[in-house]
């Protein structure tokens, strides 16, 4: 089964990516999908980095607690986590309920409602016009999201360490500049790229084969948002053992 | 024109068409009829291409059309125009756009000469002003009108309807019928409808074919059919005592 829908997927994979009928319409459609993705799900991001980022400083103050350790260090294992863990993980799994879904469900309900028959009796290849636009959004989109991120977790964790008193301002600036190594910025980047990647591919691959009715297109949507989840923690690990 | 020839289908040990064979002429209207689980949707999809057949072949004015690749099988399919049952409109656009996305795609049409041939496809079906409504906002029958204008926008030889009056009050029914006859007839298009409307059937079947187990049956005009002594399409045929009271 696993093999069957492996293969399956290579060849949605290699239908998508074959050389589009019109460029012009084609690009029209980036355009919305980049709306959709990227624009479409900011405020959650935003919601989420801000919280992570408090989080992360108030939880990593309360685990330090001795005075042998400088307390800037709660700068720099905020920054590192924000950075390298929580932005590109923890958003790409948030945006694989929200986008995810978002994609399964619309192609599901082309497919079963005849959309996608329609499309192909046209002669259009169904498959690179309704899922590459995702594909390139995606890429483009949530790589800039995740940066946003990476931003607003520091930040908030550099307005929440001095309001609760765990650090100063200073301190936390100091911490985070202290052995400052861009290496991790790249390592998160390549991660998002991937989980990105991934998330759209096989959201839409769970959306375009749905068979059946509306009920079907739900079971899509939860095949989606779990199956992409779990490649992303997979890939997620795979990343980490090769590159860091 | 459209031939098949000794066309089979089956899903898994299921065969669900048993050699069909049948001519499909232009500037008429063809019509598929049969009870349900005959056959008549998986043929209609095997003539269009959503189905691979397992034997036979399907020619397009004498190109077969079911050996041909995807990309082979572009150039006539951009003379296909399809009216789905439930009308399958794009919903993430508007009246307009779903009418310009095969003009967008495959003609080289000016921005004026686009929306000169919507506006022309949009008044043929009777619908004028409704340009920027959303699909949402149509009626069954707007909706079957916005499929036919958006079948019709790239001036198709082949128009296949798939239960066109499904779902359609008897008023709107006829309406619809009489516009696919008289599209069929001013563009010479060759139309196959599938149906089992018998209103729609003794309206405009000029030519139908009756599907009974996965076979063609029996073939006629629609004065022939209500005559025929075939007994499953006697059952079929006057099934309802409207259709025994009117013809029997």
């Amino acid at each position: 089964m696993f093999f069957y829908h492996f293969g399956k997927y290579l060849l949605f994979l290699k239908n998508v990516f074959t050389k589009p009928e019109n460029l012009k319409v084609y690009w029209k459609e980036i355009v919305r999908e980049m709306n959709l993705i990227g624009v479409g799900s900011f405020g959650i991001i935003a919601v989420i980095s801000i919280f992570l980022g408090a989080v992360t400083c108030i939880q990593t103050a309360y685990q330090l607690v001795s005075n042998l350790i400088p307390r800037d260090i709660i700068g720099v294992i905020t920054r590192d986590s924000v950075i390298i863990e929580f932005s590109p993980t923890i958003c790409l799994l948030v945006l694989a309920g929200r986008v995810g879904g978002s994609i399964a469900s619309e192609l599901g309900t082309m497919r079963v409602t005849e959309q996608i028959d329609a499309l192909e009796i046209m002669g259009v290849n169904s498959t690179g016009y309704l899922v590459l636009p995702k594909i390139i959004a995606s890429v483009i989109t949530i790589p800039m999201l995740v940066v946003i991120s990476m931003f607003l977790g520091i930040f908030s964790a550099y307005l929440i360490g001095p309001l609760t008193g765990v650090i100063s301002g200073a301190e936390f600036i100091s911490g985070v500049l202290r052995d400052w190594n861009p290496y991790i910025v790249f390592v998160a980047l390549i991660k998002t790229y991937i989980f990105s990647f991934l998330l759209s591919s096989v959201s839409a691959y769970q959306g375009f084969y749905t068979k059946g009715g509306a009920l079907d297109v739900g079971v899509s949507s939860t095949k989606a948002v779990v199956y992409s989840s779990v490649l992303i923690l997979f890939a997620d690990y795979l990343v980490a053992q090769v590159l860091l | 024109m459209i031939e098949l020839k000794n066309v089979s289908k089956s899903f898994d040990s299921n065969q669900v068409l048993k050699n069909i064979s049948a001519t499909f002429k232009p500037g008429i209207t063809n019509m598929i009829i049969g009870g349900s689980g005959s056959g008549k949707t998986t043929l209609l999809k095997c003539m269009i291409g959503l189905h691979e057949i397992d034997a036979g072949e399907i020619n397009y004015d004498g190109i077969d059309f079911s050996k041909l690749d995807f990309k082979e099988k572009i150039p006539i399919r951009k003379e296909i125009g399809m009216l789905f049952q439930s009308a399958a409109l794009f919903d993430s656009m508007n009246v307009e756009d779903n009418i310009l996305f095969p003009l967008n795609m495959f003609s080289d049409f000016t921005k004026e000469e686009k929306l000169d041939r919507i506006n022309f496809c949009l008044k043929r079906v009777n619908l004028e002003n409704v340009n920027q409504l959303k699909i949402a906002d149509l009626s069954g029958g707007m909706k079957k009108r916005v499929g036919i204008a958006r079948a019709i926008a790239m001036q198709p030889k082949y128009l296949f309807c798939d239960e066109p009056n499904s779902g359609l009050d008897p008023k709107t029914s006829i309406i619809i019928d009489n516009l696919i006859r008289e599209i069929t007839l001013e563009y010479q298009i060759t139309t196959v409808i599938n149906s089992h409307d018998m209103n729609s059937v003794m309206e405009i079947g000029d030519h139908i074919i009756f599907l009974h187990q996965g076979q063609n049956w029996w073939e006629g005009s629609n004065t022939e059919l209500i005559k025929s002594d075939n007994q499953e399409v006697n059952e079929f045929v006057f099934a309802s005592k409207l259709m025994k009271s009117k013809y029997q």
